[in-house]
């Protein structure tokens, strides 16, 4: 129903701008004579057909749910819906909809039948009322935006006009997005923080989340001391990074200053695909692959490894995170002009004191945006080490030894059926926060020194 | 096809040849108080350094020598069998139009050419006596004796003083840090640069204007104390003053390097050099001085790119 009716919105749309054009050819002799050219008419029509119809069309969906269930509930007998609190008031509604959609189970009441035939009855007026409203406003707006068209309408400027505001109504939907994000967070974090004391959280060393749901389950006493699961997440990050950076930064330097253009050629795609593996792949190449043969490894050299160890998942998410790395990276080198190059060879440098003394440094901003932006990856990947690092937060620095991440915990903590009113999982949202800030921090810090970057030539 | 002639570099050094007929005529001769007798002899005894071209040619040994030179970009052919002998203290200019093979040229004295994965240089060019296209020559102590400054000023994006030093401390030339910065100044002196920056050296190079920077680049290049100064086109990306600030510069430094300029200005080449190369097609037409080139130029296409028929 609502698809027809865009349908013939868009038709209508469609027919008002080769009305558009064809009344703004013909309006003039000569089309140099025309102010705007004929598309510019016709994109106008069309822009004042479609956009207000489906805009109403859109508010009227939105809203048409509540007002129905308004009507419905004062329709409903008095002495029937007496002394219902909302809790009971919803199940009443939920019961009217369920009849009216057809799935009747047991014998309902008959004022519930009676409701449920005033609601479908309300529902189809409603929703013919919308098309009948829908397709007036595009045949007002067809006829009035058409009796405007002539030749020295300013046709384009109106154009453009609606196309800036189309951009801002898109650039505000990923900004209130954000915003929407921070609030959630921010809300239920503050709620975990009213149950669990920030100082508790955010110093606290021991970190066992696991409460009890009845009164007679055993379980932990419920810790939240967050220092662990951020040391961590920063152990991991760290040995993550310390592994891309240099394989990142050497190949990219590899790639743009010495490879032939026929290995680079072959070579940059398959680094590319590398990004493209999803972070489950790397979950299983860790856990079934690296950490197995990381523990043997120690086994022959006498070093107890976990099977579950911050190594394994930090080394696999290095490989994951090379990518970031090397391209950015390559980017920035290759974008320093090849005047720098010459005027340090032709001062008789060789090419790795060039590459040391001025490419690098010259590239600095924007490999360390790479870095960042990798960084930042990796505080925020949650897949390989839900698989690799382990779940029990450990506070220790050995790399060897399991630990779990910021991710992990949001992910154990809200898995299975807990109501959203305990520590337990509100405290995902805390951990959350705490990401996002951070992660935040690192993009705002990557996009400085980017922007510092493009500033530097010219 | 190259009616190069390098004869007269072949003569004794220290013996100046005879003076250049037409001298007076030339576009730029600003002075006429540097007359000189008969043999052409001359010293530098009272004269200011820069009173006239003539004054310091008292060195005519051959600095460069190049014969046979051709280079392929590829399958193609750039420069076809150049002879040419470049004389110490002199400078040079290689004219020619566009895509004629005269930066080409220039960049094989210092084998920038190495650069270009492409290229491929034949022939000999002998610097000071040393084939520099043999395996043996080392390519950084080759560039360490022939600098180069480029087209567009490159000073690299740091302060003015580590452009400077950059050269000296790869080439390890300074031993302390009041070494260095001796070497800086007295490379911005020469550069007639140190007056404009001595209060900012630890400021970027890059904050300085087109004419500063190129005056920057010639004094990184000239700080690591080459013999032989490559200047390619050192003056198209600066305005008018700046160029004359530049080319006066060239003329002092005559005194000290053995100067090749590439150069898109006719007016350009006759007020600096006293040898000009003309290049057309990849092919050296005619090598000479100066002022007979512009003057009496020998092969049509010389006189037809001087008149401005062809270029």
């Amino acid at each position: 129903m609502v698809g027809y009716l865009f349908l013939a919105i868009a038709i209508i749309s469609l027919a008002g701008f080769y009305a558009g054009r064809s009344k703004a050819q013909t309006s003039v002799g000569k089309l140099s004579e025309l102010h705007s050219l004929p598309n510019f008419h016709g994109g106008f029509i069309a822009a004042w057909i479609g956009i207000p119809s489906i805009i109403v069309v859109l508010l009227w969906l939105l809203f048409q749910g509540t007002v129905i269930d308004n009507l419905l509930l004062s329709s409903l007998p008095a002495d029937k819906v007496e002394g219902m609190d909302q809790a009971q008031l919803s199940l009443v509604l939920s019961e009217v909809r369920s009849v009216a959609a057809g799935n009747i189970f047991g014998d309902p009441e008959p004022h519930i039948i009676a409701a449920a035939e005033r609601y479908n009855s309300w529902y189809s007026i409603s929703r013919w009322s919308m098309v009948a409203v829908a397709l007036a406003m595009c045949l007002i707006a067809l006829l009035f935006t058409r009796s405007k068209i002539s030749g020295r309408f300013r046709a384009r400027h109106r154009v453009e006009r609606i196309m800036d505001g189309i951009m801002v109504v898109c650039s505000v939907i990923a900004i209130l997005t954000t915003f929407g994000i921070v609030v959630s967070l921010l809300v239920e974090a503050l709620r975990f923080f009213d149950l669990v004391s920030p100082l508790e959280f955010f110093f606290g060393l021991n970190w066992e989340p696991q409460i009890a749901i009845r009164a007679d389950q055993v379980t932990g006493g419920g810790a939240f001391g967050a220092i662990p699961v951020f040391i961590g997440t920063l152990q991991i990050a760290f040995l993550a990074m310390s592994v891309a950076t240099p394989l990142g930064l050497f190949s990219a330097i590899y790639l743009t200053e010495y490879s032939g253009p026929r290995f680079r050629k072959a070579i940059k795609p398959v680094l590319e695909i590398l990004a493209g593996i999803p972070t489950v792949v790397y979950g299983f190449f860790a856990v079934l692959v690296v950490a197995p043969s990381m523990r043997e490894f120690g086994a022959t050299i006498g070093l107890d490894i976990a099977p579950n160890s911050a190594l394994a998942a930090g080394a696999v998410m290095g490989i994951m995170l090379i990518p970031f790395v090397s391209s950015l990276s390559d980017d920035a080198i290759s974008s320093v002009p090849d005047a720098m190059r010459h005027g340090s060879y032709g001062l008789g440098a060789t090419k790795g004191e060039t590459i040391i003394k001025v490419l690098l440094p010259a590239a600095l901003p924007g490999i360390m945006g790479g870095i960042l932006l990798a960084t930042s990856r990796a505080i925020g990947e949650t897949m390989i080490v839900v698989m690799a690092a382990g779940i029990i937060a450990t506070l220790t620095m050995n790399p060897l030894e399991p630990v779990t991440t910021v991710t992990v915990q949001i992910v154990t903590l809200l898995i299975g059926d807990t109501e959203f009113d305990n520590p337990k999982t509100l405290a995902a949202f805390a951990l959350g926060l705490v990401l996002f800030v951070v992660t935040l921090m690192l993009n705002i810090l990557a996009q400085r020194v980017v922007r510092k970057y493009r500033e530097r030539y010219e | 096809m190259a009616d190069v002639t390098p004869s007269t570099s072949k003569k004794k050094s220290g013996k100046a040849k005879p003076a250049p007929k037409g001298k007076a005529k030339a576009p730029e001769a600003k002075t006429n108080g540097n007359s000189t007798d008969a043999t052409g002899l001359r010293t530098k005894t009272d004269r200011p350094l820069t009173s006239s071209r003539q004054d310091l040619a008292l060195d005519q040994s051959t600095k460069i020598s190049s014969s046979d030179v051709c280079v392929f970009y590829g399958d193609k052919q750039a420069l076809f069998d150049v002879n040419v002998d470049i004389l110490s203290n002199h400078v040079t200019a290689l004219i020619g139009p566009s895509g004629c093979g005269k930066s080409t040229y220039l960049r094989c004295l210092n084998r920038m050419n190495d650069v270009i994965d492409i290229a491929r240089v034949t022939g000999n060019i002998i610097v000071d006596g040393i084939d520099i296209y043999d395996p043996d020559v080392d390519v950084v102590e080759l560039r360490a004796r022939v600098g180069m400054v480029f087209q567009k000023p490159n000073p690299f994006p740091k302060s003015i003083y580590e452009n400077i030093a950059y050269g000296p401390r790869i080439h390890g030339l300074a031993s302390s840090k009041s070494d260095m910065d001796e070497i800086v100044e007295n490379s911005l002196k020469r550069a007639g640069l140190w007056k404009e920056v001595h209060d900012r050296l630890h400021e970027p190079g890059t904050g300085l204007s087109g004419g500063q920077q190129q005056r920057l680049c010639i004094a990184r290049a000239i700080a690591i104390s080459p013999s032989v100064i490559l200047m390619d086109e050192p003056c198209s990306a600066l305005d008018p003053i700046a160029t004359a600030i530049v080319e006066e510069l060239i003329e002092e430094l005559r005194q000290n390097y053995t100067i090749v300029i590439v150069t898109h200005s006719m007016q350009q080449a006759a007020r600096v050099s006293q040898r000009t190369a003309y290049f057309h097609l990849g092919y050296l037409v005619e090598y000479g001085e100066t002022d007979q080139i512009f003057q009496a130029p020998k092969d049509e296409r010389t006189q037809n790119y001087i008149t401005g028929r062809i270029g």
